[in-house]
């Protein structure tokens, strides 16, 4: 939750295909946190990853961009118009 | 003056110190290149352009420091060839191989100071893999960083002084603080106080913020034993126990941590070996006094054993007397000998918070079989430990190379240190005998950005590793 520093810009950003407004200096991290959603299912099944080091050590919070680039969400600031996804998007056009 | 080639990794206190004496004595082809945005390192970490917060209300007591230190990494910026948003994923061959902003580059050396910090020691303990649960590091890093807070109901747990600085911090901005679960017991501290005396003001600190998250009705539990993090889909509530008797705490946000682990990797590949601290419980960085590992190789900082920030602006500037030593430059015999004695002073202290804040390795036998050991490749404590009967590996690579831990995207920063003590619990030996999982490149994964070209730099990062492979072999 956040704890002030609310006067920043807003920006919008695409989280698994929701809008989302969050505030430019966010992290990819904070802003999916802040929307109440964790940020990728453990590929061996034993449930929701939401990051753990926030400082880029420990790579449990790696993320989609649209394209399947992956993003490490702790250490990338969001940007307007970002797409973000908790799974491969390109895993998924079934 | 010197034109040789020297190569700072890391901008925090410590590679901010070796940088300015260099520069100021004289050096003028310095590198500087760090995986973060900004210089701070972590303790005086930088909030983001946009963020109004004063000094004081992000550093607290530190405020000072903090703003001395990013007054001479700005002053000093202009003067180096300064690389942030730049990975150091190897070094090979005399050559530091980055992944930038403008893709991945590799950067000849003729000397190199390595200052790369350290991160939380983390006990797993059941559920420690559920959103919400953060390494204390992590947790202050949030707030720091974002002004937020890991929850809305917040339990930090484990040992050691930032478990009480990151309470406080946070009760400070607003966050409610359920409580603060000290898996170590007043006695133990009471037994150290006379080595954290070494320190008046830092003890007193301490000190301080026990009494006010007290007066501020947070729970301080100390002596407990940590049962497990509950929760299905995210945190619900932590249990304990403590004098025998079961507790247990709703909460939606757990900080979990138990001291740092230095961040040695980038050092062994440059040559640096590691010996066995048995006061810290940890391997640590092999150096002659001064910070020299290996030829023209110097490290400083938490990043090569843990001391904290003030310890890290000192060896950092001692690293850089050496290099400038090895050069052939003029030294300050009267700098360096302040840095000694302020060092020995810090030693003492340390030692203080060690004896004040061990590390519970022993609940490592008790921990559950189901319970995740490695958070990378989901490697439970049960299959480690049928690894470690079926296989009878002497030595910790061994056992990763069988059970997989440590073998994930962290490289075994997370939990290398918890199977090296799991191995040595199963198998009654000493921590020390069981070895240690061996830094490898890439320390991170690279993800390549545009400007190199997908395709064109991952084959070339491809050809590097397999070149560095190869010669490892020949050797
Ligand atoms: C999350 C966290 C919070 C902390 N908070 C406090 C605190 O509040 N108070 C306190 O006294 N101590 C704190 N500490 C301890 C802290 O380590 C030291 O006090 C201090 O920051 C150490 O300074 P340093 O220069 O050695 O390393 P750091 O300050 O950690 O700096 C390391 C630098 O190396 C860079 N780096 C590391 N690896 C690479 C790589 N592969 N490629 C490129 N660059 C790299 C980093 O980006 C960074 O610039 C904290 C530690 C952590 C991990
Ligand atoms: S949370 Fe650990 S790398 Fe991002």
């Amino acid at each position: 939750m956040r704890l002030g520093e609310q006067a920043r810009p807003a920006v919008e950003i695409k989280i698994d295909g929701k809008r989302f407004s969050c505030l430019a200096g966010d992290t990819v991290l904070t802003a999916v946190l802040l929307a109440g959603r964790h940020l990728r299912q453990s590929e061996f099944g034993d449930g929701p990853r939401a990051g753990f080091c926030n400082m880029g050590a420990c790579q449990d919070c790696w993320m989609y961009r649209a394209d399947g680039e992956r993003v490490r969400a702790c250490t990338t600031y969001v940007e307007g118009g970002m797409d973000i996804y908790t799974a491969d998007p390109q895993h998924h056009v079934a | 003056m010197s034109l040789e080639k020297i190569v700072i990794i890391g901008s925090g206190p410590a590679g901010t110190r070796a940088a300015e004496t260099l520069l100021r004595q004289g050096c003028r082809n310095i590198t500087g290149i760090s995986e973060a945005p900004a210089s701070g390192g972590q303790i005086y970490r930088r909030q983001p352009a946009g963020f109004g917060r004063q000094a004081d209300e992000v550093y607290g007591s530190e405020a000072e420091k903090a703003t001395a230190l990013h007054r001479s990494f700005d002053a000093l910026a202009g003067s180096i060839d300064y690389r942030p948003n730049a990975l150091v994923w190897n070094i090979f061959d005399r050559k530091v191989f980055t992944n930038g902003p403008k893709g991945v580059d590799e950067i000849p050396f003729d000397r190199l100071v390595l200052t790369t910090g350290a991160m939380d020691r983390i006990l797993p303990i059941p559920g420690w893999t559920l959103p919400g649960v953060f390494t204390l590091g992590g947790a202050q890093i949030a707030l720091k960083h974002q002004a937020c807070a890991i929850g809305r109901q917040v339990v930090f747990a484990g040992a050691g002084p930032l478990l009480y600085l990151v309470a406080w911090q946070y009760m400070k901005a607003g966050a409610h603080v359920v409580a603060v679960l000290d898996t170590s017991a007043f006695a133990n501290k009471i037994a150290a106080s006379l080595k954290l005396l070494a320190l008046p003001r830092l003890m007193f600190r301490g000190l301080k913020f026990r009494r006010d998250l007290k007066a501020k009705g947070v729970a301080l539990h100390e002596g407990v034993r940590l049962a497990r993090v509950e929760g299905t889909q995210s945190v619900t509530a932590i249990s304990f126990e403590k004098g025998g008797k079961k507790q247990w705490l709703a909460c939606d946000a757990v900080g979990l941590g138990f001291g740092l682990n230095p961040e040695m990797q980038l050092a062994e590949l440059a040559g640096a070996r590691t010996r066995f601290d048995r006061t810290f419980r940890q391997w640590v960085l092999a150096h002659d006094g001064e910070g020299r590992v290996a030829e023209g190789v110097y490290v400083a900082g938490d990043g090569h054993a843990i001391g904290g920030a003030d310890v890290a602006e000192l060896t950092g500037e001692r690293a850089a007397w050496a290099v400038l030593a090895d050069l052939g430059l003029p030294v300050s015999a009267e700098r360096q000998s302040v840095i000694r004695r302020a060092l020995k002073r810090q030693a003492i202290f340390r030692e203080g918070i060690e004896q004040s804040f061990p590390l519970p390795a022993e609940w490592l036998a008790d921990t559950p079989d189901e319970t995740i050991l490695c958070r990378c490749e989901n490697v439970t404590f049960g299959e480690v430990r049928a690894a470690i009967t079926e296989l009878e590996p002497n030595d910790v690579n061994r056992l990763k190379a069988f059970a997989r831990p440590g073998m994930g995207r962290c490289q075994g920063r997370v939990c290398g240190h918890v199977l090296a003590e799991l191995l040595a619990a199963e198998t009654g030996r000493p921590l020390e005998e069981v070895g240690r999982l061996r830094g490898q490149a890439p320390v991170k994964p690279l993800h390549y950005k545009a400007a190199a070209g997908k395709a064109e730099g991952a084959v070339q990062v491809q050809q590097w590793l397999e070149q560095a492979d190869k010669v490892l072999e020949d050797g």
